[in-house]
């Protein structure tokens, strides 16, 4: 029978713990005794944190007094040293134990300050205050990002007049982790959409007997425009992230300020690097994505369409002139280089805690990709303007 | 409440590894109620091991531990939770939340009162350790070492707990401030009936603060008492530990 008690009693303890000590501690009680001279308190049961919720309403509901009498608390705590301090007002204090003198004079030499209220504010003038502070950031960000520019072309001709401060074991490191690890997801996802924009060719051509068009149509959007755009949009999301995690968080652990004190630049030792190996990764994984997607394409073609490969190869080299080509690999540095400044300067925007971290990722992926496909407009107005 | 027992830590054979590392090997130790008790040992010898499997941080290889009559164990986390507090050698705020609200977050979670009053008692707790109403407003990235001390204190007394575990509390204090934490530390102990455990190397807390000393050595307590006694001890470590110049000169 004691034990049943007993594992019921622990059970109870584990999911209502306050409850059952509650039951076990007195409840703290203030007395009112009239008395000549004014209203006299006296205080009695457990002054302690499980009884919040009581010792509250005997603060808010207690009237000012001439004396506080502690002699019958049992049990203090500095959550009831609190109480206490608040029911004192201009009150004698009496009853004062021997045990518990010090923690009420400690508490009762607070300053006490009250928590500061929150101020009405105005929804309209709030909305103009962030409209404007999203403006003066987005300048600030072109500003970072020219001075981040100019920071890593230093570290380049720096380097290029001083080879040794081409860190290749770093560079090639990064180029294994964002270029050659990167291949085969990078070639499945071009492959699904040059399969994918081909089959979607296929069955609207069809309307308009247009279907050998579908080869110039996969063909000139994958190799201009497509290929580059969702390498890049890949290169963002997963090696643009993560340098923007690493240098943040070396940011966070004063690692480039010790960097920085040995006399070293950490543009040159960490964020050329990696800004030379996406330059280097991004081309040769668009090449790569290239040559998938018109595989895909391909496919499609075949089993879609009944395109035997031979035909659908011939009707590639006819369609394919060597300017698409040449536009696409063009494009593919200039988006390895905003990709890397955008990390390099997001990673070293990270401050203290934890949540800075997550924002200057997140915004390291979302303004790198945003300024990717703004590049990609411009090259097609300059393109234009070339004749390719 | 728990029967009054003697101990209010009670650590049984206790074994922790890593691997085929033994850091703590067999050990037993209580820390009795209402006592204070520093821990010393080399660096690296395994104190940081200890007082982390004592706050649940690190599993067991065998033995037991007893806080407050509750076992170390999955059920008793809570519990133990609310009537222990610990402090961490780097404070361990939660960088996201003000220091305000890494004081009100456990007290929301535990106690009741509305949220108005724990605001209030929460900056009272704040300054007693020192820091004013301005500081409770800052994040935790904003505050000087000596600050998130100071914080991370206030927020291990949060719950007012019935055992403090300690780890280097006074390290990367000045000596005043070291002496205002050990004053309050006593004023606590005193009213609240208040058990200390902690790791500290700070031979003047040592001295002024602790009621018995244990000192580690190889992954066993080596020796256990009222300071003055645990100096006489004769084991090499010790000697090196309290006759060096250092250790004299505070102890002199």
């Amino acid at each position: 029978m004691r034990q049943v008690v007993g594992a019921a009693l622990r059970i109870c303890y584990r999911d209502c713990g306050p409850i059952r000590r509650r039951a076990l501690t007195s409840e703290p009680t203030l007395a009112r005794i009239a008395a000549d001279g004014g209203l006299r308190l006296k205080a009695s049961g457990a002054w302690i944190a499980d009884h919040a919720d009581a010792l509250e309403a005997l603060i808010v509901a207690a009237p000012a007094s001439v004396a506080l009498d502690v002699a019958g608390v049992e049990r203090l705590d500095t959550f009831g040293a609190y109480a206490i301090a608040r029911l004192k007002g201009q009150a004698e204090l009496t009853g004062v134990s021997e045990r518990q003198r010090g923690l009420l004079e400690a508490v009762a030499r607070l300053p006490h300050a009250a928590p500061a209220g929150v101020k009405p504010r105005n929804r309209l003038a709030d909305a103009l205050e962030s409209l404007g502070r999203a403006l003066s950031a987005a300048g600030a960000d072109a500003v970072d990002f020219a001075a981040m520019l100019g920071r890593v072309s230093l570290a380049f001709l720096h380097a290029l007049r001083h080879p040794q401060a081409f860190r290749l074991r770093s560079i090639v490191h990064h180029l294994d982790r964002v270029g050659v690890q990167a291949v085969p997801i990078m070639a499945m996802m071009t492959f699904l959409v040059g399969a994918i924009i081909a089959q979607q060719g296929f069955f609207h051509f069809r309307k308009f007997g247009a279907e050998d068009y579908v080869v110039d149509l996969v063909a000139v959007l994958i190799l201009r425009e497509i290929g580059v755009l969702l390498v890049t949009i890949m290169a963002a999301g997963r090696s643009g992230s993560a340098y923007t995690a690493e240098i943040g968080s070396m940011k966070m652990r004063e690692e480039i300020d010790a960097l920085s004190t040995m006399g070293f630049d950490p543009a040159e030792f960490l964020i050329l690097p990696r800004v030379l190996a996406l330059v280097v990764a991004v081309p040769a994984l668009t090449f790569i994505g290239a040559v998938s997607a018109l595989a895909g394409g391909g496919v499609v073609a075949w089993l879609y369409a009944g395109m035997s490969p031979p035909i659908y190869i011939e009707r590639l080299s006819e369609a394919v002139s060597m300017t698409s080509f040449e536009v696409g690999m063009i494009k593919a540095p200039f988006m390895a280089l905003v990709v890397g400044i955008v990390a390099a300067v997001e990673g070293l925007k990270v401050e203290g805690s934890t949540e800075s971290l997550g924002a200057r990722t997140t915004s390291s992926v979302v303004k790198s990709i945003f300024l990717a496909i703004v590049l990609d407009g411009v090259f097609a107005i300059f393109f234009a303007a070339v004749g390719m | 409440m728990t029967p009054l027992d003697e101990s209010a830590i009670r650590i049984e054979t206790l074994t922790v590894g890593f691997g085929a590392k033994i850091v703590i090997d067999d050990l037993s130790l209580d820390v009795r109620r209402n006592e204070i008790l520093g821990l010393i040992g080399a660096s690296g010898g395994g104190k940081s091991v200890l007082l982390r499997a004592v706050l649940g941080l690190l599993p067991a290889r065998a033995g037991r531990i007893e806080i407050l009559g509750h076992v170390r164990g999955p059920g008793s986390a809570r519990e133990i939770g609310r009537r222990c507090g610990a402090l961490f050698q780097q404070g361990a705020l939660f960088s996201s939340l003000t220091v305000l609200e890494n004081l009100e977050f456990p007290m929301r979670e535990y106690l009741g009162g509305s949220d108005a009053f724990r605001r209030e008692v929460a900056i009272a707790k704040l300054e007693m350790v020192g820091l004013s109403a301005e500081d409770a407003r800052k994040f935790p990235a904003e505050l000087s070492g000596g600050m998130v001390k100071r914080a991370a204190l206030a927020r291990a007394l949060a719950l007012d707990p019935e055992v403090l575990l300690l780890d280097e509390p006074t390290s990367g204090l000045d000596p005043i401030a070291a002496g205002d934490f050990d004053d309050l530390i006593r004023t606590l102990r005193r009213t609240l009936g208040l058990t200390v455990f902690m790791v500290t190397h700070d031979l003047d807390s040592l001295n002024s603060l602790c009621d018995r000393v244990a000192a580690l050595y190889g992954g066993k307590i080596v020796a256990i008492g009222p300071l003055a006694e645990v100096r006489g001890v004769d084991h090499p470590w010790i000697r090196a530990y309290f006759r060096g110049a250092r250790g004299r000169a505070a102890l002199a």
